[in-house]
């Protein structure tokens, strides 16, 4: 059995649009199964996609799904490169829709598309049946309204949509890293006890699902970790053979850079034991894993080992989490921490004066303000130049929208009614959506994931 | 062997993640060879004391020898996580940039390449 080779056009919901052009470019050339990737579904990501499709019926799957899909659909027709992604998100039907849509301007014939569904809890548990689970954040859901119920489903269920001998595979949610081991098993026909080759495909998978996070991005630190032509990081691609062993490389002709120090960043990227990472599929154990550089911007990963998957499924619940208010102003030149300091409690005092009893942070930027904590305990014990361009934010949380404006009115209020020379205001304010995660029972979910071809 | 007291971020480099109220920063050093010298000082008791004035509760170390890396996974630091952080950075991704300042350690005055501006 030869190589499959795949590559990630998107690591997250507005990742950059044309960065998935070189990627099928280069994998155009390469002999053997061909993919694409597109990563795009945070947990809020789902919930607001959610909301979408309750207002209208066909929306909810990708608000970008045209910016991602559009300028590579022809290519990848064309060269066979299948695209397996979560641009489905709450309506994949909907999704597969857009795409045939696209595919008739576009001149593209005989397109294949198949759809991943089941992974929507509220399908199957009503709503209360949802609040009365245990959250694993020990937080409750009281009784606010749900907006998302989302299961986290494994690589199987993309593979028996690729088994439909579709083009394209659209789900909604699934682990990250099933949108690689889908492909891989459904090419190679992994067992599902075959924990060591599913590992391999599960790291492959965590290194490729946020884009250019392995090959740069996110990395660059001038003067220590110098990385070549950022402006067009070229997105990883990954050959993983039969037995599972793994390259990681990048399109060509790209800026970036793939190293063992990129791709141990990446390894490292939101795991918490590195014996334990918990997927559907497979207990990842990356505590063996070797890395060795082969060629330039070529890295040969060995040594994931893997164990049983745990005996429940996680999902991301998602419920109304009220308004963010924010007001930003600068003050610049000389003096200027200390009217930072004075706009600081005109702002605190103001809150007090509008009975506003909501917890408000005010940071100083320039002052260390995400380094600090809600009290700013750092600026005040550091020594700072008076002199300078600092910039003053005020934050809060409300249910109420109202309360919300408020205090980001009060930071505009100051280009008048606060220290000299306020500058530069801007104001948002913003739904917020908060999740939790509980465990369920497989059978109670997977008797309801099911694929099936969504025509023209 | 002269040895010289600096930052991690002279020596090593890092990244952070988040999980609800929990994030992870990994700290790889630059040289593999420095890697035992990162386990003995880089201990999960410092790192929670750099992060406690943020609620930190708990640190918990593991080491990849393979990698060259150590992997800290802090409870409670993101002051709520994207859920109920009034933080710019609700997720915590300058935090491994935090680390990598607040944490020194002790390593030989060669390990620092030339022209670090950590040998000023």
């Amino acid at each position: 059995m030869g190589k499959v080779y795949i590559g990630c056009g998107a690591g997250f919901s507005g990742d950059r649009f044309d960065a998935a052009v070189p990627v099928v470019e280069t994998l155009a050339t390469c002999e053997g199964d061909r993919f694409l990737i597109f990563e795009v579904l945070a947990e809020r990501t789902l919930a607001i996609a959610q909301r979408l499709r309750l207002n209208d019926p066909d929306a909810g799957y990708s608000p970008y799904l045209d910016h991602y899909i559009a300028p590579i659909l022809q290519a990848a027709k064309q060269h066979k490169i299948r695209i397996v992604s979560n641009l489905g998100a709450a309506n994949p039907v909907g999704a597969a829709k857009r795409i045939h849509a696209i595919a008739e301007e576009l001149g593209v014939e005989d397109l294949k598309i198949a759809v991943v569904l089941g992974d929507d809890l509220l399908q199957v548990y009503s709503a209360d049946a949802i609040r009365e689970l245990p959250t694993m954040e020990g937080i409750s859901l009281g009784d606010q309204e749900i907006i998302a119920a989302n299961v986290y489903l494994g690589a199987r269920a993309i593979a028996d949509a690729l088994a439909l001998d579709v083009d394209i595979v659209l789900v909604g949610r699934t682990t990250d890293a099933a949108l690689t081991l889908g492909p891989l098993i459904h090419v190679h026909n992994w067992a599902a006890d075959d924990w060591d080759r599913l590992a391999q495909g599960t790291i492959a998978g965590h290194l490729l699902e946020c884009g250019g996070q392995v090959t740069g991005a996110y990395f660059a630190d001038p003067g220590f970790k110098d990385v070549p032509n950022l402006a067009e990081v070229g997105f990883p691609i990954a050959e993983i053979d039969a037995d599972g062993g793994l390259v990681i490389g990048k399109a060509a002709q790209t800026g970036g850079l793939v190293s063992r120090a990129t791709v141990t960043e990446q390894i490292l990227y939101e795991m918490h034991d590195p014996a334990n990472y918990l997927t559907p599929d497979v207990t990842l154990d990356v505590t063996g894993v070797r890395l060795q550089d082969i060629g330039p911007d070529r890295v040969r990963l060995t040594g994931a080992r893997g164990k049983p998957p745990p005996a429940t499924l996680k999902v991301t619940v998602s419920v109304d989490g009220g308004w963010l208010g924010e007001g930003e102003i600068t003050y610049a030149g000389p003096n200027a921490l200390a009217r930072a300091e004075l706009a600081a409690s005109v702002i605190r005092r103001r809150s007090q004066i509008l009975g506003i009893q909501e917890p408000l942070r005010v940071d100083i930027i320039g002052a260390g303000a995400v380094h600090d904590n809600d009290m700013s305990a750092k600026r005040r014990h550091k020594v700072l130049a008076g002199d300078g361009e600092y910039r003053v934010r005020a934050a809060l949380r409300s249910m109420d929208q109202k309360t919300a404006q408020q205090i980001s009115d009060e930071v505009q209020s100051l280009y008048c009614s606060g220290p000299a020379a306020g500058a530069g205001v801007r104001q948002y304010v913003s739904r917020q959506i908060r999740t939790a995660s509980v465990l369920i029972d497989p059978e109670n979910v997977l008797p309801h994931v099911r694929v099936e071809r969504v025509m023209p | 062997m002269t040895m010289i007291e600096v930052p991690l971020h002279a020596v090593a480099h890092g990244r952070a993640g988040d999980k609800g109220n929990r994030c992870n920063i990994s700290v790889i050093a630059y040289n593999p060879d420095l890697y035992p010298l990162l386990l003995a000082q880089a201990t999960a008791a410092r790192v929670l004391k750099i992060f406690s004035f943020r609620g930190a509760s708990d640190v918990r170390r593991y080491a990849l020898p393979h990698l060259g890396a150590l992997n800290f996974v802090i409870d409670d630091v993101l002051e709520g996580g994207v859920n109920g952080s009034l933080n710019l950075d609700g997720h915590g991704k300058a935090l491994s940039f935090l680390l990598l300042a607040e944490l020194t350690v002790r390593v030989p005055r060669a390990e620092l390449p030339e022209g670090s501006p950590y040998l000023l």
